[in-house]
């Protein structure tokens, strides 16, 4: 219960928290929430301004793109997409990233230059471009994406377990299991595990913005999430040629990942508050 | 009595990664040289303390003879079983016969375990027991250590350091283990606290009938623990014997210096007699050729740096390392 009321010590952060889960919500209800089809086309309706503009329709409150469909609806369906992109990398690159690292970080040797080698491969090329080049040679997709991704994403929780294993694997109650007679597998799991994993958790809800921003990358670069799914990268790509005489096409869809990744950034800044020993007893 | 653990020539160097230039250039890779053909002898049932300096090998030689660092050379029998050579299925069933207590509580609990899982799962590697079982002799573990049985649900920073080592304790020696190597387990305590400990592992070892490796750089903790005694310097043994002996009348220049580094009450006549100890420790990279303390003797003549000297026997107990004492009929 401690660690619980340490999670949101700031009203900002449990704001940032609130407008997290909003997103969250939001998204598993889209069909409910959403006033319109998000795919529903209306030519009667292209680039009609939002509601409280001269030519706006309250029933569309923040105005068509230049095919008529409704910016909300789009928007309310967006976030499935970046939220299910967002959380499911974090989750493969934490699982593939803790067990390379765990492997790494304890057993050393060939299986630490192996790891190590592949990270440092890794971070040599750009995240974005590595991920269009994957992209490219996969086809568009979420699945496609997905994988794009958490290729490269699986590099950031590795090297944080591996160095927190590495000082893991000298504490005594490590040498205490091995003199013990517990195999490497049992200490990894059972000793190294349950106390790395604080930081693990942190950089992942961090990392979830972060991919949240590489997903509306690839989107706006046509090589992400297919049309006529709706996906916020593409939403500001879709009205970049209309930016001066319809703002509104591209700026909501805009707004709405400046929102949700500033929310997740600061969420999850209490969270390594929180999890942080420094500010225990 | 026979020898319950027979340590033989026992080396152990950790090598040196050097980088990428001077393995290049072909230099010979270096190493920190913990131990320097170590040899002893353990029987059955007695408690061997083991003196020297931080830094001399003494932990080095505990972890090696249970063979949490691999030794690079030598031979360790125990029991009649060579463990330097044990596959790891054999390893793990010696593991049940040989057990460590740590000198830190704090650093050798596993914070994210409750005092139950830290001493359940030592029987429950080795299959010993479970359930209602398991619980039991868990309870009966802690309450032999002087805690109660109903701490099993309780997690390691609930408990005070000299609590943390009675757990430490009861870990290790739930097992049943014939054989515990003690590391410094009562330095990192409260000097009031100590004792309680040293009387804990006292009781426990003529209960159980245990023996003991005990380390210490605390010349008045091995004196009060230990039947025997080895003496330790640089990674090699320079001096060892019955306590009482060794401690009475050190023989080596080096057990003198940390013998009249003691203080006393009772003393005041001999003051001239005090041997000193001059400068640090030498690195373990580089040691010293010839006797490895001839840096800081002050009896060290032209043999001394040239000729290692061997560990000799002075009678049927002792033994000692040392060019000029005792002065021995020529």
């Amino acid at each position: 219960m401690r660690r619980l009321g340490n999670l949101l010590p700031g009203k900002l952060a449990k704001l940032a928290a609130a407008a997290v889960l909003a997103f969250v919500l939001m998204a598993a209800a889209a069909p409910l929430l959403a006033p319109h089809d998000p795919a529903a086309t209306d030519l009667f309706r292209r680039l009609q301004p939002p509601g409280w503009m001269a030519e706006g329709d309250w029933a569309y409150p923040l105005g068509c793109d230049a095919l008529g469909r409704d910016i909300l609806s789009r928007i309310i369906y967006g976030a499935r997409v970046s939220i299910f992109i967002g959380v499911v990398v974090v989750l493969i690159a934490t699982a593939i990233g803790i067990a390379a690292g765990l492997a790494a970080g304890y057993l050393r040797g060939w299986v630490d230059r192996v790891v190590s080698g592949l990270i440092d491969i890794l971070l040599g090329f750009p995240y974005l471009i590595f991920a269009v080049g994957l992209m490219a040679m996969m086809g568009p997709g979420v699945l496609n994406m997905v994988m794009a991704l958490a290729y490269k994403e699986w590099v950031v929780p590795a090297r944080v377990v591996r160095g927190e294993t590495l000082a893991a694997r000298e504490t005594e109650y490590v040498e205490a299991a091995r003199a013990m007679g517990a195999s490497s597998t049992y200490i990894m799991a059972r000793e190294v595990l349950p106390n790395i994993l604080s930081p693990v958790i942190v950089v992942a809800s961090v990392r979830i913005a972060q991919v949240i921003i590489l997903e509306a990358s690839l989107s706006f670069l046509g090589l992400g999430v297919q049309p006529p799914t709706a996906s916020w990268g593409s939403m500001v790509a879709d009205g970049r040629g209309y930016i001066l005489d319809a703002w509104w096409v591209s700026t909501f869809p805009g707004l709405a990942i400046l929102l949700l990744v500033l929310s997740i950034n600061v969420a999850s800044q209490a969270v390594r508050d929180a999890m942080d020993p420094r500010f225990h007893d | 009595m026979t020898a319950l653990l027979e340590v033989t020539d026992l080396v152990k160097h950790y090598p040196i990664d050097q980088g990428l230039f001077p393995r290049l250039l072909g230099r010979p890779a270096g190493g920190v040289q913990a131990l320097n053909g170590v040899s002893l002898s353990i029987r059955a049932g007695e408690t061997l303390g083991l003196i020297g300096e931080s830094g001399c090998g003494k932990s080095t030689l505990g972890r090696a003879i249970l063979r949490l660092h691999e030794p690079t050379s030598g031979r360790i029998r125990f029991g009649g079983t060579d463990i330097v050579g044990l596959d790891a299925p054999g390893l793990k069933a010696m593991r049940r016969r040989m057990q460590i207590v740590f000198q830190n509580p704090y650093a050798s609990l596993n914070p994210r375990k409750s005092v139950g899982e830290i001493l359940a799962q030592p029987l429950r590697l080795h299959g010993l027991a479970k359930g209602g079982e398991l619980r039991a002799r868990v309870g009966a573990m802690l309450e032999s250590v002087g805690l109660r049985a109903e701490h099993a649900a309780r997690y390691p920073h609930q408990f005070s350091g000299g609590q943390r080592q009675r757990i430490a304790i009861a870990r290790a020696l739930i097992l049943n283990p014939e054989f515990v190597v003690c590391d410094e387990p009562v330095s990192a305590l409260d000097v009031s606290i100590q004792a309680q400990i040293i009387d804990l592992l006292d009781r426990l070892k003529r209960e159980l009938g245990l023996t003991y490796l005990f380390i210490s750089h605390d010349i008045a903790v091995i004196g009060h623990v230990s039947d025997r005694v080895a003496v330790m310097y640089l990674g090699q043994i320079v001096e060892s014997g019955p306590a009482r002996a060794v401690l009475r009348t050190p023989h080596h220049p080096y057990t003198r210096a940390l013998m009249s580094a003691v203080p006393r009450v009772d003393r005041g006549d001999d003051r001239a007699e005090r041997v000193r100890l001059t400068g640090d420790l030498p690195s373990p990279l580089n040691p010293p050729p010839g006797c490895r303390f001839h840096t800081r003797c002050a009896f060290a003549t032209e043999i001394c740096r040239t000729t290692p000297p061997a560990l000799l026997p002075l009678d049927d107990s002792r033994m000692v390392a040392c060019h000029h004492f005792p002065v021995r009929p020529a």
